[in-house]
Protein backbone atom coordinates (compact mmCIF):
# COMPACT_ATOMS: atom_id res chain seq x y z
CA UNK A 1 0.00 0.00 0.00
CA UNK A 2 2.04 2.70 -1.18
CA UNK A 3 0.20 5.68 -1.08
CA UNK A 4 -3.49 6.49 0.89
CA UNK A 5 -4.10 8.86 -2.37
CA UNK A 6 -3.94 5.34 -4.63
CA UNK A 7 -6.40 3.88 -2.34
CA UNK A 8 -8.93 7.18 -2.25
CA UNK A 9 -8.87 7.30 -6.24
CA UNK A 10 -9.69 2.86 -6.37
CA UNK A 11 -12.56 3.87 -3.84
CA UNK A 12 -13.72 6.88 -5.54
CA UNK A 13 -13.72 4.89 -9.16
CA UNK A 14 -15.48 1.48 -7.63
CA UNK A 15 -18.18 4.01 -5.49
CA UNK A 16 -16.87 1.72 -2.63
CA UNK A 17 -15.65 2.40 0.97
CA UNK A 18 -11.97 2.59 1.35
CA UNK A 19 -12.40 -0.23 3.90
CA UNK A 20 -13.57 -2.57 0.51
CA UNK A 21 -10.29 -1.44 -1.19
CA UNK A 22 -8.74 -3.11 1.32
CA UNK A 23 -9.79 -6.20 2.06
CA UNK A 24 -10.40 -6.57 -1.71
CA UNK A 25 -6.06 -6.40 -2.00
CA UNK A 26 -5.54 -8.26 1.21
CA UNK A 27 -7.64 -11.15 -0.66
CA UNK A 28 -5.76 -11.07 -3.33
CA UNK A 29 -2.19 -10.52 -1.29
CA UNK A 30 -2.89 -13.35 1.25
CA UNK A 31 -5.25 -16.21 -1.03
CA UNK A 32 -8.15 -15.78 2.24
CA UNK A 33 -11.37 -15.28 1.29
CA UNK A 34 -13.40 -12.54 2.80
CA UNK A 35 -14.94 -14.46 5.57
CA UNK A 36 -11.88 -15.56 6.80
CA UNK A 37 -10.33 -12.15 7.18
CA UNK A 38 -13.64 -10.70 8.51
CA UNK A 39 -13.61 -13.58 11.20
CA UNK A 40 -9.92 -13.23 12.18
CA UNK A 41 -10.88 -8.87 12.33
CA UNK A 42 -14.12 -9.92 14.71
CA UNK A 43 -11.31 -12.11 16.87
CA UNK A 44 -9.25 -9.09 17.37
CA UNK A 45 -12.32 -7.11 18.44
CA UNK A 46 -13.62 -9.28 20.87
CA UNK A 47 -10.35 -9.28 22.55
CA UNK A 48 -9.83 -5.60 21.91
CA UNK A 49 -13.55 -5.11 24.28
CA UNK A 50 -12.29 -7.59 26.97
CA UNK A 51 -9.29 -5.67 27.55
CA UNK A 52 -11.17 -2.72 27.58
CA UNK A 53 -13.79 -4.31 29.96
CA UNK A 54 -10.79 -5.61 32.20
CA UNK A 55 -8.76 -2.57 32.25
CA UNK A 56 -12.04 -0.71 33.66
CA UNK A 57 -13.35 -2.95 36.29
CA UNK A 58 -10.13 -4.44 37.76
CA UNK A 59 -7.38 -3.67 40.30
CA UNK A 60 -4.97 -3.99 37.79
CA UNK A 61 -1.51 -3.16 38.65
CA UNK A 62 1.20 -2.33 36.16
CA UNK A 63 4.54 -4.80 36.12
CA UNK A 64 6.76 -2.33 38.08
CA UNK A 65 3.87 -1.46 40.15
CA UNK A 66 4.43 2.07 38.89
CA UNK A 67 0.76 2.39 37.53
CA UNK A 68 -3.03 0.93 37.54
CA UNK A 69 -6.65 1.55 38.59
CA UNK A 70 -6.04 4.89 36.32
CA UNK A 71 -8.93 3.81 34.14
CA UNK A 72 -11.62 2.71 37.05
CA UNK A 73 -10.42 6.02 38.13
CA UNK A 74 -11.36 8.35 35.26
CA UNK A 75 -14.69 6.09 34.89
CA UNK A 76 -16.03 6.99 38.10
CA UNK A 77 -14.93 10.71 37.58
CA UNK A 78 -17.08 10.77 34.01
CA UNK A 79 -20.35 9.88 36.10
CA UNK A 80 -20.38 12.89 38.18
CA UNK A 81 -21.64 16.15 36.92
CA UNK A 82 -18.60 17.61 36.73
CA UNK A 83 -17.03 15.80 33.74
CA UNK A 84 -15.34 18.34 32.02
CA UNK A 85 -15.47 16.16 29.06
CA UNK A 86 -18.45 14.90 29.20
CA UNK A 87 -19.79 11.15 29.43
CA UNK A 88 -19.24 10.31 25.87
CA UNK A 89 -15.19 11.68 25.75
CA UNK A 90 -14.46 10.88 29.36
CA UNK A 91 -15.19 6.95 28.00
CA UNK A 92 -12.66 7.29 25.48
CA UNK A 93 -9.70 8.42 27.66
CA UNK A 94 -10.99 6.13 30.16
CA UNK A 95 -11.23 3.06 27.54
CA UNK A 96 -7.73 3.86 26.34
CA UNK A 97 -6.39 3.87 29.55
CA UNK A 98 -7.66 0.58 30.50
CA UNK A 99 -6.87 -1.25 27.48
CA UNK A 100 -3.43 0.62 27.79
CA UNK A 101 -3.32 -0.90 31.31
CA UNK A 102 -3.86 -4.42 30.79
CA UNK A 103 -1.33 -4.11 28.33
CA UNK A 104 1.49 -2.86 30.85
CA UNK A 105 0.06 -5.76 33.61
CA UNK A 106 1.06 -8.61 31.24
CA UNK A 107 -2.65 -8.64 30.00
CA UNK A 108 -4.21 -9.52 26.57
CA UNK A 109 -4.78 -7.19 24.19
CA UNK A 110 -3.95 -6.47 20.36
CA UNK A 111 -1.24 -4.26 19.41
CA UNK A 112 -3.03 -1.54 17.25
CA UNK A 113 -0.02 -1.05 15.64
CA UNK A 114 1.93 -1.99 18.38
CA UNK A 115 1.41 -3.03 21.89
CA UNK A 116 2.11 0.27 23.36
CA UNK A 117 -0.34 1.67 21.48
CA UNK A 118 -2.76 -0.83 21.73
CA UNK A 119 -5.78 1.24 23.63
CA UNK A 120 -6.31 3.96 20.91
CA UNK A 121 -8.27 2.01 18.19
CA UNK A 122 -10.65 0.26 20.41
CA UNK A 123 -11.09 3.39 22.70
CA UNK A 124 -12.19 5.54 19.64
CA UNK A 125 -14.80 2.29 18.03
CA UNK A 126 -16.26 1.21 21.01
CA UNK A 127 -17.34 4.48 21.53
CA UNK A 128 -18.15 5.26 18.21
CA UNK A 129 -20.36 2.15 17.76
CA UNK A 130 -22.05 3.21 20.78
CA UNK A 131 -23.03 6.97 19.55
CA UNK A 132 -23.73 5.79 15.99
CA UNK A 133 -25.17 2.39 16.68
CA UNK A 134 -23.40 0.43 14.13
CA UNK A 135 -23.87 -2.75 13.42
CA UNK A 136 -21.40 -5.10 14.24
CA UNK A 137 -20.24 -5.85 10.20
CA UNK A 138 -19.92 -2.27 9.97
CA UNK A 139 -17.60 -2.00 12.56
CA UNK A 140 -15.69 -4.86 11.49
CA UNK A 141 -15.27 -3.42 8.14
CA UNK A 142 -14.11 0.17 9.26
CA UNK A 143 -11.40 -1.66 10.77
CA UNK A 144 -9.87 -2.63 7.45
CA UNK A 145 -9.76 1.34 6.69
CA UNK A 146 -8.27 2.01 10.16
CA UNK A 147 -6.10 -0.57 8.65
CA UNK A 148 -5.44 0.87 5.11
CA UNK A 149 -4.06 4.09 6.89
CA UNK A 150 -1.48 2.30 8.93
CA UNK A 151 -0.23 0.02 6.36
CA UNK A 152 0.62 3.47 4.23
CA UNK A 153 1.95 4.51 7.03
CA UNK A 154 4.07 1.41 7.41
CA UNK A 155 5.55 1.90 3.50
CA UNK A 156 6.04 5.08 3.81
CA UNK A 157 7.58 5.51 7.44
CA UNK A 158 7.45 3.27 10.38
CA UNK A 159 4.90 2.43 12.90
CA UNK A 160 7.75 1.89 15.66
CA UNK A 161 9.28 4.05 18.12
CA UNK A 162 12.57 2.31 17.95
CA UNK A 163 12.50 4.06 14.50
CA UNK A 164 10.49 6.70 14.61
CA UNK A 165 9.85 7.51 18.27
CA UNK A 166 6.04 7.55 19.72
CA UNK A 167 4.73 9.88 17.25
CA UNK A 168 5.17 6.35 14.81
CA UNK A 169 3.01 4.63 17.71
CA UNK A 170 0.35 6.87 19.18
CA UNK A 171 0.40 9.24 16.33
CA UNK A 172 -0.26 6.79 13.88
CA UNK A 173 -2.60 4.57 15.57
CA UNK A 174 -4.33 8.10 16.21
CA UNK A 175 -4.50 8.76 12.76
CA UNK A 176 -5.84 4.66 11.91
CA UNK A 177 -8.98 5.35 14.68
CA UNK A 178 -9.65 8.85 12.86
CA UNK A 179 -9.74 7.69 9.84
CA UNK A 180 -12.11 4.40 10.56
CA UNK A 181 -14.34 6.60 13.29
CA UNK A 182 -15.11 9.16 10.01
CA UNK A 183 -16.05 5.84 7.97
CA UNK A 184 -18.08 4.59 10.35
CA UNK A 185 -19.68 7.79 10.90
CA UNK A 186 -20.69 8.01 7.17
CA UNK A 187 -17.91 10.32 6.03
CA UNK A 188 -16.69 9.92 2.52
CA UNK A 189 -13.38 8.08 1.73
CA UNK A 190 -11.75 11.94 1.17
CA UNK A 191 -13.07 12.61 4.76
CA UNK A 192 -10.92 9.62 6.15
CA UNK A 193 -7.88 11.02 4.62
CA UNK A 194 -8.21 14.56 6.23
CA UNK A 195 -9.00 12.88 9.16
CA UNK A 196 -6.03 10.96 9.19
CA UNK A 197 -3.68 14.01 8.42
CA UNK A 198 -5.33 15.78 11.06
CA UNK A 199 -4.52 13.43 13.80
CA UNK A 200 -1.43 12.30 12.16
CA UNK A 201 0.18 16.15 12.19
CA UNK A 202 -0.36 16.54 15.72
CA UNK A 203 1.82 13.93 17.42
CA UNK A 204 4.20 15.04 14.60
CA UNK A 205 8.14 15.28 16.47
CA UNK A 206 6.40 13.33 19.51
CA UNK A 207 9.41 11.47 20.73
CA UNK A 208 9.34 7.79 22.68
CA UNK A 209 10.99 8.46 25.59
CA UNK A 210 9.56 5.78 28.72
CA UNK A 211 10.58 5.90 32.12
CA UNK A 212 13.06 2.49 32.79
CA UNK A 213 12.25 1.64 29.23
CA UNK A 214 9.20 0.32 30.40
CA UNK A 215 5.87 0.62 28.36
CA UNK A 216 4.01 2.60 30.92
CA UNK A 217 5.29 6.46 31.78
CA UNK A 218 4.35 7.96 29.60
CA UNK A 219 2.87 5.95 26.84
CA UNK A 220 -0.38 4.58 28.81
CA UNK A 221 -1.78 8.39 29.23
CA UNK A 222 -0.72 8.52 25.49
CA UNK A 223 -2.94 6.35 24.34
CA UNK A 224 -5.85 8.90 25.97
CA UNK A 225 -4.44 11.89 24.34
CA UNK A 226 -4.40 9.42 21.06
CA UNK A 227 -8.09 8.86 21.61
CA UNK A 228 -9.23 12.16 21.81
CA UNK A 229 -7.38 13.18 19.40
CA UNK A 230 -8.93 10.94 16.76
CA UNK A 231 -12.43 11.59 18.02
CA UNK A 232 -12.10 15.53 17.11
CA UNK A 233 -10.10 14.95 14.11
CA UNK A 234 -12.83 12.51 13.08
CA UNK A 235 -16.05 15.85 13.77
CA UNK A 236 -13.59 18.19 11.83
CA UNK A 237 -13.39 16.04 8.91
CA UNK A 238 -16.81 14.88 8.69
CA UNK A 239 -17.92 18.46 9.14
CA UNK A 240 -15.77 19.25 5.84
CA UNK A 241 -12.93 20.63 7.49
CA UNK A 242 -9.87 19.99 5.02
CA UNK A 243 -6.62 19.31 6.13
CA UNK A 244 -4.12 21.59 3.83
CA UNK A 245 -1.39 19.15 3.69
CA UNK A 246 -2.54 15.89 1.98
CA UNK A 247 -2.30 12.54 4.26
CA UNK A 248 0.87 10.91 2.39
CA UNK A 249 2.53 14.26 2.56
CA UNK A 250 2.02 14.39 6.74
CA UNK A 251 3.33 10.63 6.58
CA UNK A 252 6.25 11.22 4.44
CA UNK A 253 7.21 14.61 7.23
CA UNK A 254 6.52 11.96 9.80
CA UNK A 255 9.35 9.44 8.06
CA UNK A 256 11.64 12.46 7.69
CA UNK A 257 11.23 13.91 11.56
CA UNK A 258 11.83 10.22 12.75
CA UNK A 259 14.68 9.82 10.97
CA UNK A 260 16.46 13.52 12.45
CA UNK A 261 15.82 12.18 15.85
CA UNK A 262 18.68 11.91 17.34
CA UNK A 263 18.73 7.81 18.88
CA UNK A 264 18.37 9.24 22.73
CA UNK A 265 14.47 10.04 22.04
CA UNK A 266 14.21 6.66 19.99
CA UNK A 267 12.97 3.85 22.77
CA UNK A 268 16.58 3.90 24.06
CA UNK A 269 15.30 5.52 27.98
CA UNK A 270 18.49 7.73 27.14
CA UNK A 271 16.40 10.91 26.96
CA UNK A 272 13.08 12.75 27.44
CA UNK A 273 11.27 12.21 30.57
CA UNK A 274 12.75 8.98 31.50
CA UNK A 275 16.19 10.96 31.89
CA UNK A 276 13.90 13.42 34.47
CA UNK A 277 15.21 12.85 38.33
CA UNK A 278 12.13 11.09 38.78
CA UNK A 279 12.26 9.27 35.71
CA UNK A 280 15.62 7.86 36.93
CA UNK A 281 14.46 7.85 40.22
CA UNK A 282 11.79 5.56 39.36
CA UNK A 283 14.40 3.12 37.02
CA UNK A 284 17.00 2.83 40.06
CA UNK A 285 13.74 1.57 42.17
CA UNK A 286 12.53 -0.45 39.75
CA UNK A 287 15.78 -2.30 38.41
CA UNK A 288 17.86 -2.23 42.01
CA UNK A 289 14.68 -4.18 43.26
CA UNK B 1 8.68 -1.92 6.47
CA UNK B 2 7.58 -3.09 3.33
CA UNK B 3 4.57 -4.79 1.76
CA UNK B 4 3.04 -4.76 4.95
CA UNK B 5 -0.40 -6.83 5.96
CA UNK B 6 -3.46 -6.10 7.90
CA UNK B 7 -2.79 -7.41 10.46
CA UNK B 8 0.79 -6.51 10.68
CA UNK B 9 -1.15 -3.38 12.25
CA UNK B 10 -3.77 -4.94 13.83
CA UNK B 11 -2.76 -7.86 15.55
CA UNK B 12 -1.40 -10.23 17.61
CA UNK B 13 -3.32 -11.08 20.15
CA UNK B 14 -1.13 -11.08 22.58
CA UNK B 15 0.00 -10.64 26.67
CA UNK B 16 1.97 -7.27 26.64
CA UNK B 17 3.23 -5.18 27.11
CA UNK B 18 6.41 -5.38 24.43
CA UNK B 19 5.95 -6.96 20.98
CA UNK B 20 9.61 -7.60 21.24
CA UNK B 21 10.47 -8.08 25.03
CA UNK B 22 7.50 -10.17 26.32
CA UNK B 23 5.42 -11.47 22.69
CA UNK B 24 9.30 -12.35 21.03
CA UNK B 25 10.27 -13.93 23.94
CA UNK B 26 7.35 -16.27 24.66
CA UNK B 27 8.28 -17.70 20.84
CA UNK B 28 11.89 -18.10 21.29
CA UNK B 29 10.84 -19.97 24.52
CA UNK B 30 8.48 -21.92 22.36
CA UNK B 31 10.93 -22.43 19.53
CA UNK B 32 13.35 -23.66 22.17
CA UNK B 33 11.63 -25.97 23.94
CA UNK B 34 10.72 -27.94 20.29
CA UNK B 35 13.95 -28.13 19.19
CA UNK B 36 15.18 -29.79 22.46
CA UNK B 37 12.06 -32.22 21.21
CA UNK B 38 11.25 -33.72 24.46
CA UNK B 39 9.80 -32.62 28.18
CA UNK B 40 12.13 -30.00 29.57
CA UNK B 41 13.91 -30.87 32.82
CA UNK B 42 16.65 -27.94 33.29
CA UNK B 43 17.35 -24.45 31.69
CA UNK B 44 20.22 -21.94 31.79
CA UNK B 45 19.31 -18.87 29.97
CA UNK B 46 21.83 -16.50 28.72
CA UNK B 47 20.05 -12.65 28.13
CA UNK B 48 22.07 -10.28 25.73
CA UNK B 49 22.23 -7.03 25.23
CA UNK B 50 18.71 -5.16 25.62
CA UNK B 51 16.86 -8.44 27.01
CA UNK B 52 19.60 -8.71 29.73
CA UNK B 53 19.13 -4.50 30.67
CA UNK B 54 15.36 -4.03 30.22
CA UNK B 55 13.82 -7.68 30.59
CA UNK B 56 13.13 -7.68 33.79
CA UNK B 57 10.42 -4.76 33.29
CA UNK B 58 9.02 -6.37 30.36
CA UNK B 59 8.54 -9.59 31.99
CA UNK B 60 10.79 -10.92 29.11
CA UNK B 61 12.32 -13.59 32.16
CA UNK B 62 8.39 -14.83 32.55
CA UNK B 63 8.08 -14.59 28.90
CA UNK B 64 10.99 -16.87 28.07
CA UNK B 65 10.02 -19.91 30.94
CA UNK B 66 6.38 -19.77 29.28
CA UNK B 67 8.08 -20.36 25.72
CA UNK B 68 9.64 -23.46 26.60
CA UNK B 69 7.21 -24.34 28.26
CA UNK B 70 4.77 -24.51 25.27
CA UNK B 71 2.62 -21.36 25.89
CA UNK B 72 1.88 -18.89 23.10
CA UNK B 73 2.11 -15.07 23.07
CA UNK B 74 -1.76 -14.93 24.20
CA UNK B 75 -1.41 -17.05 27.06
CA UNK B 76 -2.45 -15.42 30.06
CA UNK B 77 -0.52 -17.56 32.29
CA UNK B 78 2.53 -16.34 30.73
CA UNK B 79 2.51 -14.16 34.16
CA UNK B 80 2.55 -17.10 36.21
CA UNK B 81 5.44 -18.93 34.10
CA UNK B 82 7.68 -18.69 36.63
CA UNK B 83 5.25 -20.85 39.36
CA UNK B 84 4.12 -23.41 36.86
CA UNK B 85 8.06 -24.28 36.02
CA UNK B 86 8.79 -24.59 39.74
CA UNK B 87 5.33 -26.67 39.81
CA UNK B 88 6.44 -28.77 37.30
CA UNK B 89 10.23 -29.22 38.72
CA UNK B 90 11.95 -27.63 36.01
CA UNK B 91 14.81 -25.58 37.43
CA UNK B 92 15.49 -22.56 35.57
CA UNK B 93 18.34 -19.91 36.06
CA UNK B 94 19.45 -17.24 34.56
CA UNK B 95 22.36 -14.94 33.38
CA UNK B 96 23.99 -12.52 31.38
CA UNK B 97 26.36 -13.05 28.40
CA UNK B 98 27.28 -10.62 25.78
CA UNK B 99 27.16 -13.04 22.92
CA UNK B 100 28.95 -10.46 20.23
CA UNK B 101 27.66 -8.60 17.15
CA UNK B 102 24.01 -9.83 17.33
CA UNK B 103 20.85 -8.42 17.71
CA UNK B 104 19.81 -6.41 20.79
CA UNK B 105 17.35 -8.58 21.58
CA UNK B 106 19.27 -11.85 21.94
CA UNK B 107 19.50 -15.12 23.91
CA UNK B 108 21.05 -17.87 24.45
CA UNK B 109 19.57 -21.57 25.66
CA UNK B 110 21.29 -24.60 27.10
CA UNK B 111 18.01 -27.18 27.89
CA UNK B 112 18.28 -30.54 29.45
CA UNK B 113 15.34 -33.22 28.52
CA UNK B 114 13.55 -35.27 30.57
CA UNK B 115 15.92 -38.22 29.06
CA UNK B 116 19.29 -35.88 29.61
CA UNK B 117 18.86 -35.30 25.74
CA UNK B 118 20.90 -31.55 25.70
CA UNK B 119 20.19 -28.52 23.04
CA UNK B 120 22.03 -25.04 22.92
CA UNK B 121 19.77 -22.62 20.45
CA UNK B 122 20.64 -18.74 20.30
CA UNK B 123 17.81 -16.87 19.17
CA UNK B 124 16.53 -12.92 17.92
CA UNK B 125 13.36 -11.09 18.73
CA UNK B 126 13.51 -8.46 15.74
CA UNK B 127 10.32 -6.03 16.88
CA UNK B 128 6.46 -6.86 16.12
CA UNK B 129 6.82 -10.49 17.66
CA UNK B 130 8.65 -11.65 15.01
CA UNK B 131 11.78 -13.91 15.78
CA UNK B 132 14.75 -15.70 14.25
CA UNK B 133 17.01 -18.94 15.61
CA UNK B 134 20.17 -18.22 14.42
CA UNK B 135 22.02 -21.22 15.98
CA UNK B 136 21.02 -24.67 16.96
CA UNK B 137 23.85 -26.99 18.87
CA UNK B 138 26.76 -24.89 17.52
CA UNK B 139 25.37 -24.62 13.48
CA UNK B 140 24.82 -21.41 12.54
CA UNK B 141 21.16 -21.22 10.96
CA UNK B 142 18.02 -19.03 10.11
CA UNK B 143 14.93 -19.55 10.47
CA UNK B 144 11.68 -18.02 11.68
CA UNK B 145 9.04 -20.08 12.34
CA UNK B 146 7.13 -18.17 9.89
CA UNK B 147 7.13 -22.23 8.22
CA UNK B 148 6.51 -25.40 9.16
CA UNK B 149 10.62 -25.92 9.86
CA UNK B 150 11.92 -29.47 9.87
CA UNK B 151 16.10 -29.83 11.05
CA UNK B 152 17.84 -32.74 11.24
CA UNK B 153 21.33 -33.82 12.25
CA UNK B 154 23.39 -36.40 10.38
CA UNK B 155 26.70 -37.26 9.31
CA UNK B 156 27.85 -35.87 5.99
CA UNK B 157 27.71 -37.91 3.87
CA UNK B 158 26.78 -37.49 -0.40
CA UNK B 159 23.16 -38.62 -0.86
CA UNK B 160 21.82 -38.01 2.60
CA UNK B 161 19.66 -34.19 1.72
CA UNK B 162 18.31 -36.11 -1.52
CA UNK B 163 16.93 -38.68 1.05
CA UNK B 164 15.26 -36.28 3.20
CA UNK B 165 13.87 -33.85 0.81
CA UNK B 166 12.72 -37.07 -1.03
CA UNK B 167 10.46 -38.31 2.03
CA UNK B 168 9.14 -34.16 2.11
CA UNK B 169 8.19 -33.68 -1.64
CA UNK B 170 6.70 -37.53 -1.83
CA UNK B 171 4.38 -36.21 1.09
CA UNK B 172 3.26 -33.19 -1.10
CA UNK B 173 4.94 -30.52 0.66
CA UNK B 174 6.43 -27.73 -1.03
CA UNK B 175 10.04 -26.65 0.45
CA UNK B 176 9.90 -23.20 0.82
CA UNK B 177 13.61 -22.57 1.96
CA UNK B 178 16.35 -25.02 2.53
CA UNK B 179 20.06 -24.64 4.34
CA UNK B 180 22.91 -26.98 5.21
CA UNK B 181 25.26 -26.48 7.53
CA UNK B 182 28.08 -28.49 8.43
CA UNK B 183 30.85 -28.55 11.16
CA UNK B 184 33.42 -29.69 8.46
CA UNK B 185 33.74 -32.16 5.34
CA UNK B 186 32.79 -36.00 6.07
CA UNK B 187 31.46 -34.34 10.09
CA UNK B 188 28.67 -33.84 10.90
CA UNK B 189 26.09 -31.76 9.11
CA UNK B 190 22.54 -29.92 9.99
CA UNK B 191 20.03 -29.17 7.69
CA UNK B 192 17.40 -27.18 8.01
CA UNK B 193 14.13 -27.24 5.87
CA UNK B 194 11.24 -24.75 5.76
CA UNK B 195 7.86 -25.69 3.97
CA UNK B 196 4.83 -24.08 3.23
CA UNK B 197 2.76 -26.90 4.41
CA UNK B 198 2.69 -28.88 7.49
CA UNK B 199 5.17 -31.07 7.33
CA UNK B 200 2.91 -34.70 8.88
CA UNK B 201 4.33 -36.95 12.29
CA UNK B 202 4.24 -39.53 9.87
CA UNK B 203 6.55 -38.01 7.36
CA UNK B 204 9.02 -36.90 10.64
CA UNK B 205 8.96 -40.39 11.41
CA UNK B 206 10.30 -41.55 8.22
CA UNK B 207 12.94 -38.87 8.12
CA UNK B 208 13.96 -40.18 11.68
CA UNK B 209 13.90 -43.66 10.29
CA UNK B 210 16.71 -42.94 7.52
CA UNK B 211 19.87 -44.69 8.16
CA UNK B 212 22.62 -42.45 9.90
CA UNK B 213 20.45 -39.79 10.98
CA UNK B 214 21.43 -38.74 14.16
CA UNK B 215 18.57 -36.52 15.55
CA UNK B 216 15.05 -35.02 13.88
CA UNK B 217 13.26 -32.02 15.02
CA UNK B 218 10.13 -30.29 13.99
CA UNK B 219 8.04 -26.85 14.97
CA UNK B 220 4.81 -26.26 13.35
CA UNK B 221 4.38 -22.69 11.70
CA UNK B 222 3.90 -20.27 14.13
CA UNK B 223 0.99 -17.41 12.99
Amino acid sequence: MRSYLELLEQANSNKSKISEIVILREMEATGLDREQLLAKMKLNYSVMQQSVEQGLTSEWRSFSGMVGGDAARLIEYGKSERTLLGHTMNKVAARAIAAAEINAGMGRIVAAPTGGACGVLPAVMITVQEIIGSSEEEIIMAFFTAAGIGMVIAERASVSGAEGGCQAEIGTASAMAAGAAVELAGGTPEQTAHAGAIALKNFLGMVCDPVGGLVEVPCIKRNAMGAIKAMTAAEMALAGIKSAIPLDEVIDTMASIGRQMPCSLRETAQGGLAVTPTGKRIEENIFRG
Amino acid sequence: MKNSRVFDLLGPIMVGPSSSHTAGAVRLGLMAGKILATEIRKARILLHGSFAQTGKGHGTHLALIAGLLGMYPDDERIKIASQLAESYGVIINFENIDLGQVHPNSVKFELTGANGQKSTIIGSSLGGGKVIITEVDGFRVKFTGEYSTLIAVYPDYPGMIAEITTQVASAGVNIAQMKVSREGRGRKALTVIEADEVIKDIVVQHIKGLPKIEKVMYLEQMN
